[in-house]
């Protein structure tokens, strides 16, 4: 029940039948077919409807060229769109579906654009939903709807994919005749060889032809070759492989289809991105056939050439029975004679004069009528071409011509000549340069370690493609570093050919602005007229006229449009086609799948999760996390069904009144020592760290060298030069870094050892008026009350007999101390401190009470109350500024900008209500009536409730605010209210700091 | 993806490594003595070459030594990478 199977022949194993479905129709097909040559052999010409105008497409290539055979394949999550038929290997139970035609592909109530089509020209969306611009939600809900290639799926992918990272001497994209003999000198000269090819097998061209090599058919020199380099060690075969990225310095992305040509939830990886650092790379991706450009081109069975032979030879599928041939060179006389030797009755049109030749001898022998000098200028039939209008061609591209012949036919096979597939080399940053002898462009300048081979340099004999395979090969492996080994070169039976003669656009009866549309390119409905308007209209540059006529834009990236597109642009400018020049080409040469490029990299590994060593005890005790970088913090400990607020106002209120505990091992920690730690830190920090005494600590902040505040953290002077200082959460690794760099690159004569400590110590807050009794009830063996161990101290201890460094530091106001202690004992201390506290109701804290403790003190959170272009001035943190001596940032203070009076100041905000909670990043205006836009003059920083004050507080940065004490400001809101503020100091809680000091 | 040489660690991918900008960049010794103008040339404003381009790169996720590189900004090609003068390895730590 297919038509256009053939008797015998082709690469298939009809021993294997397979059913698929393709618009809910079934059909059956057989190992070994692509979708496309399994919807051809069984009769199925309409495929598709076009992007724009929703005319009627078939299919046109055989492979990654394929403009208009762009499907949806599979069913629910695995589905994937934007697939080419011509690439998708049949699978038993495969389900396709057409993305265009509504309510069908045969019936499509948008075809209705293609009537309309001279309203539809390009620039058509530029100038018609401009205005007015208050209907473009409108318009755009109809545009959306309209684009597009497929859908993709909503359900969570349930497929497997990985990454894998490979290394190699020399990397083969492509494996047809030049891909693979480079590969086999590559290899048995020993080098690390990665060669990967698109199709489901190596031989590229050579899969679609009946030539033959040292006199044996060519399918047989693949054969020996494949099984050699699968016999050694050093090779790594990719087929079903596309090589889709050439990156900076040799980095090649390859994306291997491991299990899509199986079918659909099978076991395994289903696909796998390969990430390849190679030395050298040999880009052998051989040339794509350029279509002709004729009014109607684009109907259904009007084919490439070259694809019809694919179809023939591979798929052993004859796509008609009565086929025009159209060429203006020599290689579709193969196809010709493929067409004749397949049953087809041919008759081969060819724009070239003289029909004289070795090949015209063999078509002519075999019975194929052939007209010389004659063009194809138009073609009948809508759903399926039924025949073609030829005239004579009298060499004037701008003349009109007088059609004299009708062929009646089902197929016409279709080429323009040969491009070679440049995408590779011109992603690597190669040059491309027009060749007046092949009428292509052609590679010509490197700009990395690669070298391009066979049809995919501009050869286009067997015997060349061979030879320059060779030499790329012996190049490669010579750059290197390796000797050669002894390849013999094969030889390939040449018949001498007669030389194309460009054919950019054929001329109608009518002129190219009125006659029927001649498409460029398919995929996005470009024509002929299209490009003549992007002239006329003012655009002279390549890349500009692709912009506007959308040229090459398509999902096929322009792989058959692209080089008549270019050429006719020639045309119209009145320049050669070398001054046009091309586009450039960028990843990926073939669309990739989101999954794949994810990878691994989803869900729970998405990130690293990086928890403390007391996070066991803060799960057990049902404490939400929050998530701060990569850490997971306790945010806060809810007692029952409590929430965020009462849980909250719980912690503060315990241990503002008793005792509270949390871990802040997550701060940032850095050991710094050396001869020269004291001068280093000197010149990082604001205050002079030099008149620090042996066992007291600091606050300390640095700045950016643009006077901004840049980090802060306690510093304590454990020993003569040796300093402990602490980071916030988030600057851990950052400020090392920078220490290490003014180190490193400014003040290497500065002698200073920095270690991040920040894993290897954990850090337990015990905070509030009875922290003290609890530390002294767990057992310490130092004093711990005030006139020996003052606030602002450090000091080594013991705590029931485990080693501690204690800090008195206070980042809640009141009496506290800091447990640092190894990470290792530190779930044993947070359940002793605990357990001691227990009779003082010790409350654990997290992030959230944390926050507000240190709000009522006015303490800020670099980050949030600051955001990189706050000074310590706005802060006022004048007093920790040193006079004395340089420190990086200080210059800039004194900048016209940093000294303007109406800079953003920390302030502190009530509401005057005394209830609302001010949410932060609220705006803050003077007059919540001035004329729309209003002026802001600040912006909330943070806002909490505070159960200690019973009502909320605020920070906020506020133009001139240090200056505005008590004024009444206004904070606008979400719901367009205004609340009234008053301006206050940001210490709400014990601005005397005695609590602290106890 | 880049590859660059760390001078202590070999080539390694770009994804190992932080970018630090331009080199041999030297902070002022007197500070105060620069008008505003002097300070914000030194603090703001950097060649920008076209072409052969000295930048400083930090072995972020491998040693974290500061280095040097030579780099083409044009082709991206580098040309190489250097120990930055006088460090303390030569002060016999």
């Amino acid at each position: 029940m297919q038509p256009n199977r053939l008797k015998q022949g082709g690469r298939i194993d009809r021993s294997r039948a397979l059913s698929f479905r393709f618009n809910g129709k079934s059909y059956e097909g057989y190992t070994g077919d692509t979708l496309a040559s399994a919807l051809l052999a069984n009769g199925v010409s309409l495929v598709s409807r076009s992007f724009k105008l929703h005319r009627p497409r078939g299919i046109v290539g055989a492979g990654a060229e394929e403009p208009n055979a762009i499907l949806q394949i599979g069913r629910g999550a695995s589905t994937l769109p934007t697939q080419r038929a011509t690439q998708v290997e049949l699978y038993d139970g495969l389900e396709a579906r057409s993305t265009k035609g509504w309510p069908s592909l045969r019936f499509d109530i948008a075809a209705f654009n293609d009537l309309v089509s001279p309203l539809l020209a390009a620039g058509f969306y530029y100038k018609t939903f401009m205005r007015p611009q208050a209907l473009w939600p409108w318009y755009e809900r109809f545009i959306r709807a309209a684009a597009g290639f497929g859908l993709a799926p909503r359900e969570p992918d349930p497929d497997r994919y990985e990454h894998r990272n490979a290394h190699c001497d020399v990397l083969i994209a492509g494996a047809g005749p030049a891909g693979l003999i480079a590969a086999l000198v590559a290899a048995r000269s020993g080098a690390r060889v990665i060669i990967a090819d698109e199709q489901n097998e190596f031989g590229g061209s050579l899969l679609s032809a009946s030539q033959t090599i040292d006199a044996e058919p060519a399918t047989a020199w693949i054969e020996a070759t494949t099984a050699e380099l699968d016999a050694l060690d050093n090779v790594t075969m990719l087929t079903r492989s596309t090589v889709f990225g050439y990156y900076d310095h040799n980095f090649v992305a390859i994306v291997e289809r491991c299990t899509d040509h199986i079918g659909e939830d099978v076991a395994g990886v289903r696909q796998r991105l390969w990430r390849v650092r190679a030395k050298q790379v040999v880009l052998a991706q051989g040339a794509f056939e350029r279509p002709l450009v004729f009014c109607n081109n684009d109907r259904p069975g009007v084919m490439l050439a070259s694809a019809v032979s694919c179809y023939i030879h591979r798929y052993a599928v004859c796509p008609g029975k009565r086929a025009v041939v159209f060429t203006n060179n020599d290689s579709a006389y193969r196809t010709a004679i493929d067409l004749r030797a397949a049953g087809a009755s041919v008759v081969i049109i060819d724009s070239r004069a003289e029909g004289a030749g070795a090949l015209a001898d063999a078509a002519r022998a075999d019975g194929i009528t052939m007209l010389p000098g004659h063009i194809v200028t138009d073609v009948s039939g809508r759903r399926h071409v039924s025949g073609v209008r030829v005239a004579q061609w009298n060499g004037d591209v701008t003349s009109t011509v007088q059609n004299t012949i009708n062929i009646d036919c089902d197929l016409v096979a279709v080429s323009g000549g040969w491009s070679p597939a440049v995408h590779l080399h011109s992603q690597s940053g190669g040059k491309n340069a027009w060749s007046d002898d092949l009428h292509c462009f052609v590679p010509a300048e490197y700009a990395q370690a690669n070298v391009s081979a066979g049809a995919g340099n501009g050869k286009w004999s067997l015997q060349d493609c061979l030879q320059d395979g060779l030499d790329a090969g012996i190049e490669v492996i010579a750059r290197c570093g390796i000797e050669a080994a002894d390849v013999t070169l094969p030889l390939a039976v040449e018949v001498a050919s007669r030389p194309l003669e460009p054919l950019w656009r054929v001329p109608a009866a009518t002129d190219p602005d009125r006659c029927p549309k001649q498409f460029v390119d398919f995929q996005i409905d470009t024509s002929v007229a299209d490009i003549r308007l992007a002239v006329r209209e003012g655009y002279r540059n390549v890349e500009h006229v692709k912009r506007y006529t959308a040229l090459g834009f398509g999902t096929d990236q322009g792989k058959l449009g692209n080089i008549n597109g270019m050429a006719i642009l020639a045309e119209c400018l009145g320049e050669d086609i070398a001054s046009v020049g091309t586009t450039a080409f960028r990843p990926a040469y073939t669309p990739v799948t989101f999954g794949v490029g994810a990878a691994e990299n989803v869900g729970d590994l998405f990130e690293p999760v990086r928890k403390t060593a007391i996070h066991a005890s803060h799960e057990a005790a049902g404490a939400p996390f929050e998530v701060v970088g990569q850490w997971h913090r306790p945010w806060y400990f809810p007692q029952g069904d409590e929430d965020l607020h009462t849980s909250v106002a719980r912690e503060c209120l315990a241990t503002r009144k008793s005792v509270g505990m949390m871990d802040a091992s997550t701060l940032g920690k850095i050991d710094a020592r050396g001869p020269d730690v004291v001068e280093f830190l000197r010149r990082i920090y604001t205050h002079d760290v030099g008149k620090m005494k042996v066992g007291r600590c600091a606050y300390g902040i640095m700045l950016g060298e643009d006077g901004m505040v840049m980090d802060d953290g306690v510093i304590a002077r454990v020993a003569e030069r040796q300093f402990y200082l602490t980071t916030t959460t988030g600057g851990a690794a950052p400020v090392l870094a920078w220490l290490e760099r003014w180190l490193q690159t400014e003040w290497p004569e500065l002698e200073v050892y920095l270690t991040s400590l920040t894993e290897h110590y954990a850090t337990i807050v015990v905070a509030g008026p009875n922290s003290r009794r609890v530390l002294q009830d767990i057992g310490c063996n130092i004093d711990l009350e005030r006139d020996s161990f003052a606030f602002m101290s450090v000091r080594d201890a013991e705590l029931a007999g485990i080693a501690v460094t204690l800090f008195r530091v206070s980042f809640s106001g009141e009496l506290a101390f800091e447990i640092n202690i190894d990470s290792r004992n530190a779930l044993k201390m947070w359940q002793l401190v605990a357990d001691a506290g227990a009779k003082f109701d010790i409350t654990p804290y997290g992030t959230e009470t944390m926050h507000v403790l240190r709000a009522e003190k006015g303490f800020v959170i670099v980050g949030q109350d600051t955001d990189g272009s706050v000074t310590p001035v706005d802060l006022r943190l004048q007093w920790l500024l040193s006079k004395d001596k340089d420190f990086l940032g200080k210059r800039s203070l004194s900048r016209t900008d940093c000294v303007r009076s109406d800079r953003k100041q920390l302030v502190g905000l009530l509401s005057e209500d005394g209830k609302t909670v001010l949410p932060e990043g609220t705006q803050l205006v003077d007059d919540p009536g001035a004329a729309i836009p209003v002026p802001m003059c600040g912006h909330v920083t943070s806002s909490y409730y505070s159960a200690c004050l019973g009502r909320p507080i605020a920070m906020a940065l506020v133009a001139t605010g240090h200056s505005r004490r008590d004024e009444i400001i206004f904070a606008s809101l979400a719901d367009g209210s205004a609340v009234p503020v008053r301006i206050v100091s940001p210490v709400f809680y014990d601005p005397e700091g005695e609590r602290q000091n106890d | 993806m880049f590859l660059i040489q760390c001078p202590w660690c070999g080539e390694r991918a770009e994804t190992e490594f932080s970018y630090g900008g331009e080199a041999g960049i030297v902070r002022p010794l007197e500070p105060d003595a620069l008008s505003d103008a002097e300070w914000a040339d030194y603090l703001f404003n950097r060649t920008n070459l076209r072409g052969a381009y000295k930048e400083l790169w930090n072995h972020a996720q491998g040693c974290r030594r500061w280095f040097g590189v030579e780099r083409d900004t044009v082709t991206y090609k580098i040309e190489g990478s250097y120990e930055l003068p006088s460090g303390r390895a030569g002060k016999g730590a």
